[in-house]
C-alpha cells in the first residue's frame, strides 16, 4: 500500500509539472495565433474604438492618472466636448497605461502603440489559464486543460483579440472567466480571502466593460438555483453575500457606473436575492438548532407573518424600479431582454453591425466544432451535478441567449463553449482511455488488484491530478443524499470492489474506442485547423489598411491613412471635420482635428444633425455644416474599388437616424418602391442629397461610365457640379473624398437667384431652430 | 413577528405556541459558546446601526449619497463579513472542520481592510 502511495504521489508530481508545462504552451499558442495580423500587415491599431482608447492611453501616459480622470475632451463632439474620464471604462487603458509604464521603468523603451497593439494577445494567454483554473475547479484539470487550448484559439475570442484589436473586450474577457472562477473556487473552498479576491476581480471588470452587468446577474441567478432546489450551503453565502457588498462599492468607485450601481434595475437582482439569502440562511439557521417539531410550529407562524412583510418588499421594490424612467433599464440592456426593442425605438443601436442578432453560419464560424460539443457537456455536467457545474450550466443557457440576440455577445458564449466542450472531450477521453486500458491485458496483469483504481488515476497523464482527491470534493457539493451515502461508503473498502465492478461493466468494446478517439482527435484537428483558418485570413484584417488578391498580385489600399494624413498636413489646428460618427475616432486620433460626432454615440440629436445634413441638399446641408462651424467634410467612397462598407451603403441609417429627430427628412422619399438604388431609377431626393454628390462627384471621369462597383450599377445623375462644396482632396483608390466647404458669399447677384434666397431662408431658419435645440 | 400574526380563531393555542418556540429558541442559543455570541452581538449592533442610517436618510434627506451608501454599506458589510466568521468559527458546522480559526480570522480582517479602504475611497 505504501508503494502505490508513493506511486501515486510521484505521478501527481509528474502530471503537475506536465500540466505547468502544457499550461506554459497553451499561453504561448494563445499569445502567437493572434499575430497574424503584426505579421501580415504591420503592428497598427485596428478598426475605431481602438483607436479612441489608443488616443487615451496615449494621453494618459503623457499627462497622469489625475490629469486622465479630469480630462475634458473638446476634439470632439464639437461644440459641446466630451468629458473622457467620467464616460470612460478606464480598465484597458489603465493596464495597458500601468505595463508601459513598467516596461519603461524596467528600461525597455517600447513604445505606447506597441504596448497597446500586444495587450490583447497577452490578455488572451491569461484568459486561457484562467479559463484552466475555472474548469479545474468544476470538473478536474483534465478538463481544465483540454478547455484551456480550445479557448486559445476559439475564432470568436480570436476576432475580438488579435494583435492591433486594442478594445475593452480584450481585457475584459479574461476578467470575466477569472471573476468566474474566484466565484466558484469561493463556492468550494468557502474561505473568505478567495471572496475578497472575487470582489476585486469583478471590480476589474466593471473597470473594463459594460458587460459587467452580465456578473451581476448571473451570480445572483445561480445562487437563486441553488437556494430554490435545496442546495444552499453556508458556502454558498459565504460566496455571495461579501461580493455583493463589496462588488456594490466597488462599482459605485467607478466613475462611468457611479451611482448606476444601486440606482438602475440591472443590478437590483443582486439586493433582491441578497436579501433572500439571508433569510434562507438565518431559515437554515434556526433549522439547526431546534427540534424538528418546534420549526414546525416556527414555520406555522412566520410563514403567515412573513408572507405579508415579503408582499411589502416586492411592492415596494416594483414601485421603485416603475418610478424610473424606462423602468430603469438601459437602451442596450432593454434591447437584450426584447430583441425587437432597438430596432423600434433607438436606430443608433439598431444600426451598429456589431448589435444584428447572429446568423447561423456565424455561430459554426465563430465556435466550430465546439457547437456540436457543448451538449455532451452539458450532460457531463449534470453526472454529477455539483454547485460549480449547475453554475457553468446556467452561464451557457445565458450566454447562448444573449449571443442570440447580438453578435457581439457571441464572445461572452465563446468561453462558456470552451468550458463545457473541454469537459465533454475530456469525460470522452477518459472514458475511451480507460476501456482501452481494462482491456489490454499487459496491464491489467501489472496490477490486478488495483486495475480499477489504478486506471481511473492514470488514464492521460493530465488526468492524474484529477484522481481521489477532486472527485470527493465533488462529491461533496453533491446533494446531501449522496454526501451521506459516500460517508458510510467511505468506512469500508468494500465499495472500491463495486464501483471497479461497475467500471468494468461500463467498458466499451476496444474497436469501438479506438475509433472514436480517433474521431474525437479528427474533430479536434478540423477545429485547429479552422481556427488557425479564421485568425489568418477572416480576422486579422485592421480595417484601415486593405488589401485585395487578384491576377496581378496583391494589392493595398492605404487610403484612410492617406487621407487622415492629408488632413493633419493641410489643415489648420482648430478646423472641425464633419464625417458619419464611424470615423469620428479615427480622424481625432490619427489625424488630430476636431470631429462633430464620433462612435461614442451619447448624443443622438447630434448625430441625427450631421445625418439629416448629409441627406439635404446641398445648401441646406452647407447652412447646417457652418452653423457648426465645419470646414471640411469627410466622406468615404467604395464605388471606385469595390469597398463594401462605404457611407452610401450606410445611408439608410443616416437618413433613418436624422429622422428620427428632425421629421423633414423621411425615409420613404430615398427609395423607389421600397428599395434602395442609386441608378438612374433612384428619386430626386435620393439624387439631389449631399450625401450623393460627395460620393459621386466626378466619379464619371474615372471610366467614363461611372460603374458602381459596389452597388453593381451605374449610377443615376453622372454630371453635375458642386455650388456649395469644392473637393480639396480624394485618395489614391477614391476610397476617401475630402471636401471643404466653400466661404459664404458676400453678395448675391442675380434677381432670380435673390427670390431664391428669399424663398429659401424661411426654411432654413426653420431648420435652424430645429438645430438649435440640442445645443 | 410571531405575536402579531395572531389573529386565527385559536388565538390562544398560538400565543401559547409561540411561547413554546421563543423558550426553545432562547434555551437552544443560550447553549451556543460565547465567543459566537460576542459575535452576534456585533453584527445586531451593525445591523442597528445601518438601520439608524436609513432613518436618518428618510428624515433628513440622501444629499451626500455616496456618504449615506458608504455609510450604509459599511455597516451592512461588516455585518456580513462578521456572519462569515461566525459560520466559519462555528464548531458545530462540519463544513469547516479543517479550517482553523486564526486562518478564518486573518481572511476576515484581510476582507475587512478591503471593505473600509474601499468606503474611505467612497466617503468623498
Amino acid at each position: 500500500m505504501a508503494a502505490t502511495d508513493a506511486q501515486t504521489s510521484l505521478r501527481h508530481a509528474f502530471g503537475n509539472v506536465l500540466a505547468f508545462f502544457i499550461l506554459i504552451l497553451i499561453g504561448v499558442l494563445a499569445f502567437s495565433i493572434r499575430l497574424f495580423s503584426v505579421i501580415k500587415y504591420e503592428s497598427v491599431i485596428h478598426e475605431f474604438d481602438p483607436y479612441f482608447n489608443y488616443r487615451v492611453t496615449q494621453f494618459l501616459t503623457k499627462n497622469g492618472i489625475y490629469d486622465f480622470w479630469n480630462w475634458f475632451d473638446d476634439r470632439t463632439w464639437y461644440p459641446l466636448g466630451r468629458v473622457i474620464g467620467g464616460t470612460v471604462y478606464p480598465g484597458l487603458t489603465l493596464t495597458a497605461g500601468t505595463l508601459w509604464w513598467i516596461l519603461n521603468s524596467l528600461n525597455i523603451p517600447l513604445s505606447v502603440e506597441t504596448v497597446c497593439v500586444f495587450t490583447a494577445p497577452i490578455f488572451s494567454a491569461f484568459a486561457s489559464w484562467a479559463t484552466y483554473l475555472l474548469t479545474k475547479e468544476v470538473k478536474g484539470p483534465g478538463a481544465g486543460l483540454t478547455a484551456a487550448v480550445l479557448l486559445a484559439m476559439v475564432p470568436s475570442y480570436i476576432s475580438r483579440s488579435v494583435a492591433g484589436s486594442y478594445d475593452n473586450e480584450a481585457v475584459a474577457i479574461f476578467a470575466l472567466i477569472f471573476t468566474f472562477y474566484l466565484y466558484i473556487k469561493t463556492l468550494n473552498t468557502g474561505s473568505l480571502f478567495y471572496a475578497t479576491l472575487n470582489s476585486i476581480a469583478y471590480f476589474y471588470m466593471v473597470c473594463s466593460w459594460g458587460g459587467y452587468t452580465f456578473i451581476i446577474n448571473l451570480i445572483p441567478m445561480h445562487a437563486l438555483l441553488c437556494i430554490v432546489t435545496g442546495r444552499y450551503s453556508s458556502r454558498l453565502y459565504i460566496a455571495y453575500a461579501p461580493l455583493i457588498v463589496l462588488g456594490t462599492l466597488l462599482a459605485a468607485l467607478v466613475p462611468v457606473v457611479g451611482f448606476n450601481a444601486v440606482m438602475t434595475s440591472e443590478h437590483f437582482a443582486s439586493f433582491l436575492v441578497f436579501i433572500l439569502i439571508h433569510v434562507v440562511a438565518l431559515v437554515y439557521y434556526i433549522k439547526g438548532i431546534l427540534s424538528p417539531k418546534m420549526f414546525k410550529v416556527a414555520v406555522a407562524l412566520v410563514v403567515s407573518g412573513g408572507l405579508a412583510v415579503c408582499f411589502a418588499m416586492i411592492a415596494v421594490l416594483v414601485a421603485m424600479v416603475a418610478s424610473s424612467p424606462t423602468m430603469g433599464w438601459s437602451g442596450r440592456s432593454l434591447s437584450l431582454l426584447d430583441p425587437t426593442y432597438a430596432s423600434k425605438y433607438i436606430p443608433i443601436i439598431a444600426s451598429v453591425s456589431e448589435h444584428q442578432p447572429p446568423t447561423w453560419p456565424s455561430y459554426f464560424m465563430d465556435i466550430n466544432v465546439l457547437a456540436f460539443l457543448v451538449p455532451a457537456g452539458i450532460i457531463a455536467c449534470f453526472s454529477p451535478l455539483s454547485d460549480a457545474s449547475s453554475f457553468v450550466i446556467l452561464y451557457i443557457v445565458t450566454s447562448v441567449y444573449f449571443s442570440g440576440v447580438m453578435v457581439r455577445l457571441m464572445l461572452v458564449l465563446a468561453p462558456a463553449a470552451c468550458i463545457l466542450s473541454g469537459i465533454a472531450l475530456s469525460q470522452a477521453f477518459d472514458v475511451f482511455t480507460r476501456s482501452i486500458k481494462l482491456q489490454l491485458p499487459s496491464l491489467s496483469i501489472d496490477s490486478p488488484v488495483d486495475a480499477g483504481d489504478g486506471s481511473s488515476e492514470s488514464v492521460v497523464p493530465d488526468d492524474t491530478v484529477k484522481t481521489d482527491k477532486t472527485e470527493d470534493t465533488q462529491k461533496e457539493r453533491t446533494s446531501k443524499k449522496s454526501r451521506s451515502r459516500k460517508s458510510s461508503s467511505e468506512s469500508v473498502e468494500k465499495p472500491s470492489s463495486k464501483s471497479q465492478i461497475k467500471k468494468r461493466l461500463s467498458v466499451l468494446p476496444l474497436e469501438t474506442s479506438i475509433i472514436a478517439i480517433v474521431l474525437l482527435v479528427l474533430l479536434g484537428a478540423f477545429y485547429v485547423v479552422h481556427s488557425v483558418w479564421a485568425a489568418a485570413e477572416a480576422y486579422s484584417a485592421p480595417s484601415i489598411v486593405l488589401t485585395s488578391h487578384s491576377h496581378d498580385g496583391l494589392h493595398v489600399f492605404d487610403d484612410f491613412r492617406e487621407a487622415y494624413a492629408w488632413l493633419s498636413h493641410n489643415t489648420e489646428v482648430d478646423d472641425k471635420v464633419a464625417s458619419w460618427w464611424d470615423y469620428g475616432y479615427q480622424t481625432t486620433a490619427m489625424a488630430n482635428r476636431t470631429v462633430i460626432v464620433d462612435n461614442n454615440t451619447w448624443n443622438n440629436t447630434h448625430i441625427a444633425t450631421v445625418g439629416t445634413a448629409m441627406s439635404s441638399p446641398e445648401k441646406a446641408a452647407w447652412e447646417i455644416f457652418h452653423s457648426l462651424d465645419v470646414k471640411y467634410v469627410l466622406v468615404v467612397f467604395g464605388g471606385l474599388v469595390g469597398y463594401p462598407s462605404d457611407d452610401i451603403n450606410k445611408f439608410l441609417w443616416m437618413v433613418r437616424i436624422g429622422g428620427g429627430v428632425f421629421p423633414h427628412i423621411k425615409e420613404p422619399d430615398y427609395l423607389r418602391d421600397g428599395q434602395y438604388r442609386i441608378d438612374n431609377m433612384a428619386t430626386p431626393t435620393m439624387l439631389n442629397c449631399l450625401m450623393y454628390k460627395l460620393s459621386y462627384y466626378r466619379f464619371v471621369e474615372t471610366d467614363g461610365k461611372a460603374f458602381d462597383r459596389v452597388r453593381r450599377t451605374e449610377i443615376g445623375k453622372k454630371h453635375f457640379k458642386l455650388t456649395h462644396f469644392e473637393e480639396v482632396f480624394t485618395t489614391h483608390h477614391w476610397m476617401v473624398r475630402i471636401y471643404k466647404l466653400k466661404p459664404p458669399k458676400n453678395r448675391i447677384r442675380g434677381k432670380t437667384k435673390k427670390s431664391k434666397s428669399k424663398a429659401n431662408p424661411k426654411t432654413v431658419s426653420k431648420r435652424k431652430e430645429l438645430k438649435r435645440n440640442p445645443f | 413577528m410571531a405575536r402579531t400574526s395572531s389573529s386565527s380563531p385559536s388565538s390562544s393555542s398560538i400565543t401559547k405556541d409561540a411561547q413554546d418556540l421563543l423558550r426553545a429558541l432562547w434555551s437552544a442559543y443560550s447553549a451556543t459558546p460565547t465567543n459566537l455570541k460576542i459575535i452576534d452581538l456585533y453584527v445586531a449592533f451593525a445591523v442597528f446601526t445601518a438601520l439608524l442610517q436609513v432613518v436618518y436618510m428618510a428624515l433628513v434627506g440622501t444629499f451626500p449619497f455616496n456618504s449615506f451608501l458608504s455609510g450604509v454599506l459599511s455597516c451592512v458589510g461588516t455585518a456580513v463579513l462578521a456572519v462569515c466568521l461566525r459560520i466559519q468559527v462555528n464548531k458545530e458546522n462540519k463544513e469547516f472542520k479543517d479550517l482553523a480559526p486564526e486562518r478564518a480570522f486573518a481572511d476576515f480582517v484581510l476582507c475587512n481592510v478591503v471593505l473600509h479602504l474601499v468606503i474611505i475611497n467612497f466617503l468623498g
